[in-house]
């Protein structure tokens, strides 16, 4: 997936959106949009996307959007699918979630709209915390992280919840970045040519949450996946294609310091707990790789 | 000692006085300072609580529920959405007998999303049979969650209890707040029932069409039993600490001829509506019901009531005015006012009571007849 | 009643200075609420937040209709947001600005809090702290006194550096 992509002109999200400066959420959903194109409803439980939105008589997104309680979108996503389905229309369902709303309060129903094979995409957007209410820790908190609920660093690892969603067995799944909205473009077009359930998990550094200046957005991206703290990969019915940017973390990452100094909430960080860190880095490589290179 | 602290943070100061053994919460907002206040005592030490931050409101009671049969004390707190995701498992903590106490940040429910403040989320758990109580100030909202887990662990009671807070307007403002140390006020808990290897027993499992309404009775017999319960623990609160409440908080009440009924802060901004109406040679009084469940007998006689709902039942009425009405069995002007967080002031009140029409129902903002 | 309406934009710490302010007060004997309003912000969005000081408890929630005072910590905020709206006759407006501001019909002062917070290296995530400041110049406006100003600082933050910044703006607080 080296190629350059046309990005179309039309714009989905309007101005003026209730987006904090530097908000990476609001930045992806632009490129999701774009590579979905018109015919699509999107499904959006409690998240900052539900804010951003904007207030009643107003919404700042050009297509339908359900807003749904917070555990219930891939559920509503697996009706709806079903329901425009029936009636012959191909209309995108996409589920636009934040990490709450699918590691922790959403899991559920999401295990069962991929288990029943719903022909739907399902896009997390991972600010690595509950970013609508204030920054409490989720199970996609890195070890390590302050968050006002963990206010001296979790000490629970991140789940990895590409693992859940590949153990479904889904046709496509991929990682991807708002700070690489070419290749989250591709990969959203990609996922939405596939008939049965498709996921891509977005990591969107926030400013306030992860307490770095809001001109960084692009910039946390990018250093989280040139020290592999984030890799870029694809899963096409189980085959595993690393993105070139991964792979050109793989062969020679940045320290992984150079991610974790910007960053507030690694602040008073440990030597222990960061090699930790390096080491599930390294890990992941390696699975990663050998998925790659099998058969 | 003397503090200034939001309704949330007095919640959470209350929680770490009684050092609950086990927490369980999931953040929504406007509760999530109550969670994070307490994340921050126990990281800091200065609460020895296990705290389980776990994925969602349903599995938040069932956490309480499992920690609080073992005999601990438990607590969580939650608002709105996440209280009706715990529907289910609040029903189960009530008929487990289990005295949890949860604080609720009384918030209205979407579609559309609205933070603000409203009550219809705890008084759709009226049937639960759960306790509640309603508080107005950060001071009581501080001593009402104290005097909660005594009333819950009283030998008649072992019921749940839920101490309401209106979101934003009491959960986040800052008011003056002493705090105590309650020392044996709360005696430790003694929970009968509690798990025993050496003592096996079966819990909630099948139970035939013979039995299980003496349960239920059973719920019913201990709900009217803590109305002893409640007004010995409020008196015996006062004696030590000062501060005297009851299951209303009357106002003015003695010499009027129409009394305003609310709960939450909207209630006590009624005073302020008094006070106004007192001036213009209105002899109005406010009734602030505190406890909902059990319901008191409330003293109304020979006077017309204005009930302030903020809350709703569809196809029915205001809950508190339905209620009332079930009760005294008079009319009453029943005005809708405050749903998801509406703005009412304390000249609004004043005017409903100017321009009450006994037998009608009121929307604020809706019906201009008034 | 004084009522005190603040006006400043989400992450700049508006809330918090409602908080000191009352702290304050009740420092000095009074009863007093803070209040934020909450719209649907976020970080760099116009925000209020609501102060009460009175000699008995306050048994008022609702927003403030008819201020006593404005404090506005960013005077951008004057450009999307009428800051004077409701202000009594003769009530007072306190603006974050260099330069004095004119307010026909109240009275106004101005302070440079941006300036001092800098100076001081009052700065986080790159936003200077303007709320401690700002206690400082409404000591010298008189609302609260300078010791139960720095006893309210010292009470919520740590850095002494935030009772520098009041104390600065104290000096400078021009009326």
């Amino acid at each position: 997936m080296d190629t350059i992509a046309e990005i179309p002109k039309e714009e989905y999200i309007l101005k003026c959106t209730s987006a904090c400066a530097g908000c990476s959420d609001s930045l992806a959903l632009r490129y999701v949009l774009k590579a979905a194109g018109a015919d699509t409803v999107l499904v959006v439980p409690a998240c900052c996307t539900s804010v951003i939105q904007g207030i009643y008589p107003n919404t700042a997104f050009k297509i339908p959007v359900y807003n749904i309680a917070f555990g219930a979108a891939a559920a509503c996503a697996s009706g709806m699918s079903n329901a425009f389905r029936a009636a012959g229309k191909k209309t995108n369902v996409i589920v636009y979630a934040g990490d709450g709303g699918t590691l922790d309060i959403g899991i559920q129903a999401m295990s069962g709209a991929f288990e029943r094979g719903t022909d739907f995409l399902y896009i997390c957007y991972d600010n690595e915390a509950y970013g609508n209410t204030g920054m409490q820790r989720s199970s996609g908190t890195p070890l390590g992280a302050r968050t006002t609920t963990t206010p001296a660093g979790k000490t629970d690892a991140k789940k990895d919840i590409d693992a859940i969603i590949a153990a479904h067995d889904p046709p496509y799944m991929a990682t991807a970045a708002a700070a690489y909205p070419q290749d989250l473009f591709k990969k959203v077009q990609k996922a939405l040519t596939f008939r049965g359930p498709s996921f891509i998990h977005l990591l969107a550094p926030c400013p306030p949450g992860w307490r770095y200046s809001t001109e960084k957005t692009v910039e946390m991206g990018k250093l989280a996946v040139k020290t592999g703290m984030w890799v870029l990969y694809e899963r096409e019915y189980g085959k595993v294609t690393i993105g070139a940017q991964s792979k050109a973390a793989m062969k020679k990452p940045l320290p992984l310091e150079e991610y974790l100094a910007p960053q507030g909430r690694f602040k008073g960080i440990d030597a222990k707990t960061v090699d930790i860190l390096k080491q599930r880095i390294a890990k992941n490589f390696a699975k990663l790789a050998a998925e790659e290179a099998a058969p | 000692m003397k503090k200034i602290a939001t309704g949330n943070k007095a919640v959470a100061e209350a929680v770490k006085e009684v050092r609950p053994d086990v927490i369980a919460a999931y953040p929504i907002t406007p509760q999530t300072e109550v969670v994070e206040q307490i994340a921050e005592f126990v990281t800091s030490g200065e609460m020895k609580s296990r705290y389980i931050a776990v994925e969602s409101e349903h599995s938040a009671m069932a956490a309480c529920i499992g920690a609080s049969i073992t005999g601990a004390r438990t607590f969580t707190a939650t608002s709105s959405h996440g209280l009706l995701y715990m529907h289910e498992m609040t029903n189960w903590a009530a008929g487990a007998r289990l005295p949890i106490v949860m604080a609720n940040i009384n918030r209205s429910l979407g579609p559309g999303w609205n933070i603000w403040a409203e009550h219809t989320d705890a008084l759709q758990e009226r049937d639960t049979g759960w306790l509640q109580v309603y508080v107005s100030t950060v001071q009581e909202a501080y001593d009402a969650t104290l005097m909660a887990f005594r009333i819950a662990e009283h030998n008649d009671v072992l019921l749940p209890v839920m101490v309401n807070l209106d979101g934003f307007l009491l959960s986040h403002i800052m008011q003056p707040l002493e705090t105590v140390e309650p020392g044996d006020f709360i005696p430790p808990l003694h929970l009968p029932h509690a798990i025993d290897v050496k003592n096996p027993a079966g819990y909630g499992g099948l139970t035939g069409p013979d039995q299980q309404f003496k349960f239920r009775w059973d719920i019913e017999r201990s709900m009217r039993d803590s109305v002893k319960v409640i007004e010995e623990t409020e008196n015996a609160f006062a004696k030590r600490f000062g501060r005297k409440y009851g299951f209303t908080d009357d106002y003015r009440c003695d010499d009027a001829d129409v009394i305003v009924v609310a709960m939450g802060t909207l209630g006590k901004e009624a005073e302020v509506a008094i006070d106004l109406l007192r001036t213009e040679g209105i002899k109005a009084g406010s009734m602030r019901l505190r406890w909902l469940r059990p319901f008191p007998k409330l003293h109304l006689k020979g006077k017309q009531v204005v009930v302030i709902d903020r809350d709703y039942s569809f196809g029915r009425g205001g809950i508190l005015a339905t209620e009332i009405m079930a009760q005294t069995k008079e009319e009453v002007f029943s005005v809708i006012a405050g749903i998801g967080g509406q703005e009412v002031t304390y000249e609004d009140v004043a005017d409903f009571v100017r321009k009450r029409k006994m037998g009608t129902e009121f929307w604020f903002g809706v019906n201009s007849h008034v | 009643m004084f009522e005190i309406r603040i006006h400043s934009r989400g992450g700049q710490g508006g809330v918090t200075a409602a908080r000191l302010l009352a702290l304050a007060a009740i420092h000095d004997g009074k009863y007093a609420t803070a209040a934020p309003f909450y719209g649907a912000e976020r970080r760099g969005a116009p925000i209020v937040s609501f102060v009460r000081i009175d000699d008995k408890p306050i048994r008022i929630y609702s927003q403030i209709k008819k201020p006593d005072m404005i404090v506005v910590l960013d005077a951008s905020v004057m450009d999307v947001v009428d800051v004077l709206q409701g202000l009594k006759t003769g009530g007072k407006v306190l603006v974050n600005s260099q330069q004095k501001k004119e307010f026909p019909g109240f009275s106004s002062g101005h302070v440079d809090l941006t300036g001092i917070a800098l100076k001081e290296n009052l700065v986080v995530s790159g936003s200077p702290i303007l709320n401690t400041p700002v206690i400082g110049a409404l000591a010298k406006m008189g609302i609260v006194s300078t010791e139960s100003a720095k006893k309210a600082i010292r009470e919520m933050f740590s850095d002494e550096r935030n009772v520098k910044a009041a104390e600065a703006a104290y000096r400078e607080m021009n009326a």
